[in-house]
């Protein structure tokens, strides 16, 4: 099976873009980096027709999380001395994540020959939400605003 | 009414590929990418180049001045003189500032500006990148810039900067949100995320003489005041031009930028300024298409830059009257005032729709986005008495 240029380049970006985010010294460095990943991955799901996926994966990653990262990295302290030598526990939890990764795609059974992705409509998006997965979705939203409420609440003034 | 001069773009880009004919489909398929690409940067530069000088003009003369009047008739070729100035400028990097991220910034601030740019439908078959999902596009490419201008303020090494950075993603990052939500109203009534399909659903006219726009009804016509506040917030213009703000922090994230590059973020600006006023277009006032049934024999893309130029002047016209807003009283107006008022337009536009888009559906409509906005004003206690501030922090 030939994977064709695209994917050689998209992986190439991917994978540069996810090696700088592990080894990279400087923390906010390794946080573009993984921006770079992010719009790898979002190249991916077009290549392969997601295109809702893939502009979904735009807007919450890189127009969300990795600006989070980024805050997240600036308001709390420096990371206490940068040791130059490799952080075994991260290696090890990294390897045991992607094992169990490698083991699940093992055993999933990938078709032949996948069938084109319909086209994408807001219809469609719309009725598979608000159908087949609304309990799932009524629930991630509960969560969501717990987090929210306890956000505000941890930044609230006590007097005002 | 499909005519030659209609279709005129359509038809030169038609005669351009026909020259290819017989060559592999990759490669009439690139240059038709590469035609598209050419056309909308050949644009939009110039208009930039227009719109610079214009824009002084008017601020000009709304303040009772000339304006630039020097280079060539009128000052038009002030763009020219600006441009030869800023390529020859030094351009300056900080001693300790992060090279790669400070080069990279520009780029990253106006490539998102210029891709959005492509899903705008310009005229009757004129769109340089049309996908199904080209509103989602836009607000995905859209969402890059926050990240540029952390760039550009982090890597600078420079206090004002990074203030100037955190100002800048704070805003934008508030009004991502009314920005979207006043959208959604008018991708539910089409439904449809496609510009193409957008335009096409405000096609017709009522009596021949009234068009069915969106902003002609009352959610959209609330959504599209919303929609363009937020954009005046999200291309920093003023009176939302905080994240710059010249005589508070220096130009913000901008400050050590010196020559092309500072150019480069001007440039941005201006092109994130056309790309969210074309998709205002698009999505409210019917896209490229005409405002009465007997003036469609006007070609098509001359009706959206006729509109996009009134919604410019919009922008500047604002800029030369309004002062600039405190941060606080921006964060406010997002998430107490835009955000009930996005939601409001969602529930009208609901209600107008299962009433048949109708009359009563359109009284209907107007009763909610009212009713809201007087609460909205009774809760938000906009009238009440202005008192001396007080400061917790700075004594």
């Amino acid at each position: 099976m030939n994977p064709g240029i695209p994917f050689i380049l998209i992986a190439a970006l991917t994978l540069s873009g996810a090696l700088a985010a592990a080894i990279l010294p400087n923390l906010v460095h390794a946080a573009l980096s993984l921006v770079l990943a992010f719009v790898g991955l979002a190249a991916f799901y077009f290549l392969l027709g997601a295109e809702f996926i893939g502009l979904v994966q735009v807007i919450v990653y890189i127009g969300a999380v990795a600006v989070l990262i980024v805050f997240t990295i600036l308001l709390t302290r420096p990371a206490v001395a940068q040791r130059g030598d490799l952080n075994w526990g991260g290696v090890l939890v990294a390897i045991a994540v992607m094992s169990g990764l490698l083991w699940a795609l093992a055993r999933t059974a990938l078709p032949a020959n996948a069938t084109a992705a319909a086209p994408m409509t807001v219809m469609r998006v719309g009725q598979t939400l608000m159908g087949d997965y609304v309990w799932p979705l009524q629930t991630v939203g509960i969560v969501l605003t717990a987090a929210l409420i306890g956000a505000v609440v941890l930044v609230m003034e006590e007097d005002r | 009414m499909i005519t030659t001069a209609d279709q005129i773009f359509v038809l030169a880009k038609h005669a351009a590929l026909s020259l290819l004919h017989g060559a592999p489909f990759w490669v009439v398929e690139t240059a038709s990418c590469l035609i598209n690409l050419c056309a909308v940067l050949a644009v939009f530069l110039t208009l930039f180049a227009l719109i610079s000088v214009l824009e002084r003009k008017i601020l000009a003369r709304i303040q009772n001045r000339y304006g630039p009047n020097r280079v060539g008739p009128c000052g038009l070729f002030q763009p020219v003189a600006d441009g030869i100035k800023m390529l020859t400028k030094e351009d300056i990097v900080p001693r300790d500032a992060d090279k790669v991220i400070h080069f990279l910034a520009p780029v990253a601030m106006v490539a998102p500006a210029i891709l959005a740019l492509g899903v705008i439908p310009y005229g009757r078959n004129m769109t340089p990148f049309s996908i199904d999902g080209g509103v989602l596009f836009f607000f995905a490419v859209g969402s890059a810039t926050e990240l540029a201008v952390f760039m550009a303020g982090w890597s600078s090494n420079n206090k004002y900067s990074m203030l100037g950075a955190m100002r800048a993603i704070a805003q934008m990052v508030s009004y991502e949100l009314p920005l979207i939500l006043t959208v959604l109203p008018v991708v539910m009534i089409t439904g449809s995320l496609s510009p193409d399909r957008i335009v096409d659903a405000q096609a017709g006219y009522l009596l021949g003489a009234i068009p069915h726009w969106f902003v002609l009804t009352p959610w959209g016509a609330a959504a599209f005041l919303l929609f363009f506040t937020a954009s005046l917030v999200e291309s920093n213009r003023t009176p939302f031009d905080l994240p710059e703000g010249e005589s508070e922090l220096v130009a913000g994230h901008m400050t050590e930028y010196s020559g092309f590059k500072y150019a480069t973020f001007f440039m941005a600006e201006y092109f994130g300024m056309f790309a969210v006023s074309g998709l205002a277009v698009t999505l409210f006032l019917g896209g490229w298409r005409a405002p009465m049934a007997f003036l469609t024999f006007i070609p098509s893309w001359i009706w959206f830059f006729l509109k996009l130029a009134t919604l410019l002047f919009t922008f500047i016209w604002i800029r030369g009257t309004l002062p600039r807003v405190r941060i606080d009283q921006v964060m406010r107006l997002a998430w107490i005032f835009m955000l009930p008022m996005a939601f409001a337009c969602i529930i009208a536009a609901a209600v107008w729709h299962y009433y048949q888009r109708g009359a009563i559906g359109w009284m209907a409509a107007l009763l909610i986005v009212g009713a809201v906005y007087a609460g909205l004003s009774q809760i938000l206690e906009t009238r009440r008495k202005l008192s001396v501030r007080t400061y917790r922090f700075a004594e």
